[in-house]
């Protein structure tokens, strides 16, 4: 008993310890702005560990999470706490600059931090239940013409949220009113995944790496793939929008930003890094496994990029009466 | 039989001795982790996989490790919750209600105890079901659509709020407040921000934990600061361990019970832990708690949440490695570790890689035995915490709260809030409400209004919706008669109606 006691204590005290520890240890850090198991999260998580393992650093890339908001208690934290923050990181994609297009982080906008690097893409996807009735585009845009109702969309995020806004995008460009679209919230991907399984939802709006394993045993059917270029692997065999006629694309970039207010020469030392990592091995092996396709912006190019980007988003937001 | 040669393949893979190794690591990580309220299992995991890749553990061995974790936590999770009154994970808060009652009069070592076995009795039990049937009920799961989870989420509420008694308007307004505060936050339906005030901190609603630790840790301290009791809790008997074995015996149906509902829940990657242990509460109650005693020490009420969110676990594993979809942000860490080295989880890898799932299956049952072998001998040991005069304990208990409610959010506003919930449940408790229909709005009010609104959204605002599949309705049923049922049976018995869960807190003034 007496040395059960011990030991236990001793392991507390030093789980107890690692904590505290982690936390004081002057390192680099990377900041997720969403819980441990989403896409900012495997951003953070990835970097650090390439980073690592090509010696890249000094000292460790610690990955923190700070949830909230959708990311914007990090912005937030990342403008008002570390402004001249030289050893930070955070996390971003299209969800970043979707919610500060729409005004989602308060009054705090685009210019407030220094977009760093994309490394990385996802692509979006439109898929259905394997035995559905529509195999391709025109199929699905045909039936909703004649009967809009009909036909539900589910997605893994909010209304107005990527997800929703990929198929407001696709009945923008085959010219149906977008209003018209039935569009359904759910927790995350994989429950709107379930949801198409189930038949509860006739298509399923997320990305591609989500559908991969269902995919893989026949249980699901890619519409299109919303990539500027047809994608390779599983989704080889898939048709993108722009090749069946409709200019749309969604590019979830995983990138970076810093906080403004560090120095041109902190700067240019993290584009630097980042353009070793996209350039390296270790990367693309990550890459690979989790179905992450090539996509590098680095530096000015991408903050032209992100501001363009905002401003798209913007103005689609306005026009699709998502925002005020 | 079939099952029996692929568990026989699965245990050649747990028992080599670097897989033995790994479960215990990731078992003696987990119930550790569980233990210190605010960190959670999934924290845990995410710090570790760095190391299981830089290890190059393969596959099987990593998920060895990282589930047990998972479930490990499952055992810690209920030590703080029934020492100190501090929830260590939200799954656990339901075994708060009897199993603090239980230490307060003294019986602290045999909640523990009973929370050690039927913890056992969850993880044990479900392992089998979930050889015999994870490809059925993942069919099972695709099935439970938006208008089951809202028949399922009214069932809950039914088994809470039929109740009759003096305190059933008590436990409605308390019910009420709870479904109020989980309307703060962003609405994804609508895409608008709801009763925030303009304050971003509020846009993902109250966080469970935070009002959680409030209502219960931080207004018992209170409570104990008006009383100035100088002396200690109840003294904690602590008999030997073959003596609590013995008592918890009486209670194995209870965990029996618990362990099917828990698991036929936690399926469900819309519900969770939470859901389950207070649905198996519930239904438990409702089965048998014939004298009213839940709520105030039944060792039942500890045993049937505790099975039930342990048996939630090992049934959370079923959509991720049959469907690939993870149903909580726990399963969400392990599908990334998993797709990062190159096992896809879904349909397929029974067929491609079999090894992993039974190789899984085999180690949870190695790894729930080391569980209840560390737990029990260190029931003890935690018993001990109670020795501390109270004028050392509570400022302690105080402390935690606020340590482990920043450590959620990393965020001051938590820190205030906790504490005004800490002064809203004193009042409660003062004014005889009872908190956990509170806390039970909180956590299935937003499940509640999500699924209605979404199974009305698909059916293009048809209400018949609710009623049209053959689960949904067999669900209403059994809400309806968990309603209906215990009037019929308190106007028999003469009045001893059961509603404990509701009495349970608001009672000892």
């Amino acid at each position: 008993m007496n040395l059960w006691y011990r030991g236990w204590l001793l392991l507390f005290l030093a789980v107890a310890l690692a904590g505290c520890q982690a936390r004081r240890q002057r390192s680099f850090e990377c900041i997720a702005p969403a819980n441990p198991g989403g896409g900012w999260d495997l951003t953070c998580r990835l970097i650090a560990q390439a980073a690592g393992e090509l010696r890249l650093l000094p000292a460790t890339l610690r990955v923190t999470n700070l949830p909230g908001a959708g990311g914007g208690m990090a912005f937030a934290h990342t403008v008002s706490v570390r402004n001249r923050d030289s050893s930070l990181i955070v996390a971003a994609s299209p969800a970043t600059t979707l919610r500060l297009a729409q005004g989602q982080y308060g009054d705090l906008e685009a210019g407030d931090v220094r977009w760093l690097a994309a490394v990385g893409a996802e692509y979006g996807v439109l898929a259905v239940a394997a035995g559905a009735p529509w195999r391709s585009l025109d199929d699905l845009v045909s039936a909703w013409r004649s009967n809009p109702g009909r036909i539900v969309v589910g997605g893994g995020s909010a209304v107005g949220g990527q997800d929703h806004m990929k198929v407001l995008l696709l009945a923008d460009r085959a010219g149906i009113d977008p209003r018209s679209i039935r569009y359904v919230p759910f927790d995350g991907g994989g429950e709107a995944l379930t949801a198409l399984l189930g038949g509860f939802i006739q298509v399923f709006s997320g990305e591609a790496s989500e559908i991969e394993a269902q995919l893989e045993a026949g249980n699901v059917a890619v519409v299109a793939v919303l990539a500027p270029e047809r994608l390779g692997g599983k989704l080889a065999g898939f048709p993108t929008a722009k090749e069946q006629g409709y200019d749309l694309s969604w590019i979830t970039w995983r990138g970076f930003y810093v906080p403004r207010g560090i120095s041109d020469s902190a700067y240019r030392r993290w584009v630097d890094l980042m353009r070793r990592v996209v350039q390296s091995e270790p990367w693309r092996e990550a890459r690979n496994r989790y179905g992450i396709e090539p996509f590098a912006l680095l530096g000015s190019d991408f903050e032209r990029f992100v501001r363009a980007e905002v401003e798209t988003l913007r103005g689609i937001s306005l026009e699709l009466g998502l925002i005020r | 039989m079939e099952a029996i040669q692929h568990l026989a393949s699965g245990f050649a893979v747990a028992l080599q001795p670097l897989n033995v190794i790994l479960a215990f690591v990731g078992v003696l990580v987990g119930t550790t982790v569980g233990m210190l309220p605010g960190i959670g299992p999934i924290n845990a995991i995410a710090v570790l996989i760095p190391i299981a890749f830089a290890l190059r553990l393969p596959p099987e061995s990593a998920l060895i490790m990282l589930a047990g974790i998972y479930y490990g936590s499952q055992y810690g999770n209920s030590i703080s919750t029934i020492l100190l009154n501090v929830p260590g994970t939200a799954s656990a808060v339901t075994t708060a209600l009897d199993g603090y009652a239980m230490t307060q009069s003294g019986r602290a070592a045999s909640a523990l105890a009973v929370s050690a076995i039927a913890s056992f009795v969850g993880g044990t039990l479900s392992i089998f079901g979930l050889v015999l049937f994870a490809p059925l009920l993942a069919k099972w799961a695709i099935r439970f659509g938006p208008a089951e989870y809202f028949a399922l989420m009214v069932f809950a509420f039914a088994a809470l709020a039929g109740l009759a008694g003096a305190n059933r308007a008590k436990a409605l307004v308390a019910t009420s407040l709870g479904l109020l505060l989980a309307t703060v936050g962003f609405d994804p339906n609508s895409g608008l921000a709801r009763f925030t005030f303009g304050e971003m901190k509020l846009l993902d609603g109250m966080d469970f934990v935070v009002v959680t630790i409030g209502l219960f840790a931080v207004s018992e301290v209170f409570r104990v600061l008006e009383g100035g009791e100088a002396g200690r809790l109840a003294a904690a008997a602590i008999g030997s361990v073959m003596a609590r074995v013995r008592e918890a015996v009486a209670a194995a149906w209870t965990m029996v019970r618990g362990s099917v509902v828990g698991f036929l829940v936690g399926v469900l990657p819309g519900a969770g832990g939470t859901v389950a242990s207070f649905m198996a509460y519930a239904t438990e109650q409702r089965l048998v708690d014939r004298r009213g005693t839940f709520g105030s020490g039944d060792m039942r009420g500890v045993a049937a949440p505790e099975a039930a969110n342990n048996a939630a676990a090992t049934g959370a594993m079923i959509p991720l490695l049959t469907l690939g979809i993870p149903g909580s942000g726990t399963t969400a860490v392990l599908l990334g570790a998993l797709l990062g080295m190159n096992v896809t989880p879904g349909p397929l890898l029974l067929e491609q890689r079999p090894e992993v799932f039974w190789g899984l299956a085999a180690s949870m049952y190695l790894g729930n035995a080391m569980l209840l072998v560390l737990n029990l001998p260190l029931v003890g040991v935690f018993v001990r915490v109670l020795e501390l005069p109270r004028w050392a304990l509570f400022p302690g208990v105080a402390a935690l709260s606020f340590v482990a409610v920043y450590a959620v959010n990393q965020s001051v506003l938590d820190l205030w809030l906790m504490t005004g919930f800490g002064v809203v449940g004193y009042l409660m408790r003062r004014a005889g409400f009872p908190l956990a229909p509170l806390i039970l709005g909180l956590v299935l009010g937003p499940l509640m209004e999500k699924n209605v609104r979404r199974a009305l959204a698909l059916s293009g605002g048809d209400w018949g919706v609710l009623f049209s599949s053959p689960l949904a309705i067999a669900l209403w049923i059994l809400a309806a008669a968990t309603a209906v049922l215990p009037w019929l049976v308190s106007r028999r018995g003469a009045g001893r109606g059961a509603l404990s869960l509701l009495r349970a807190e608001g009672g000892s003034q």
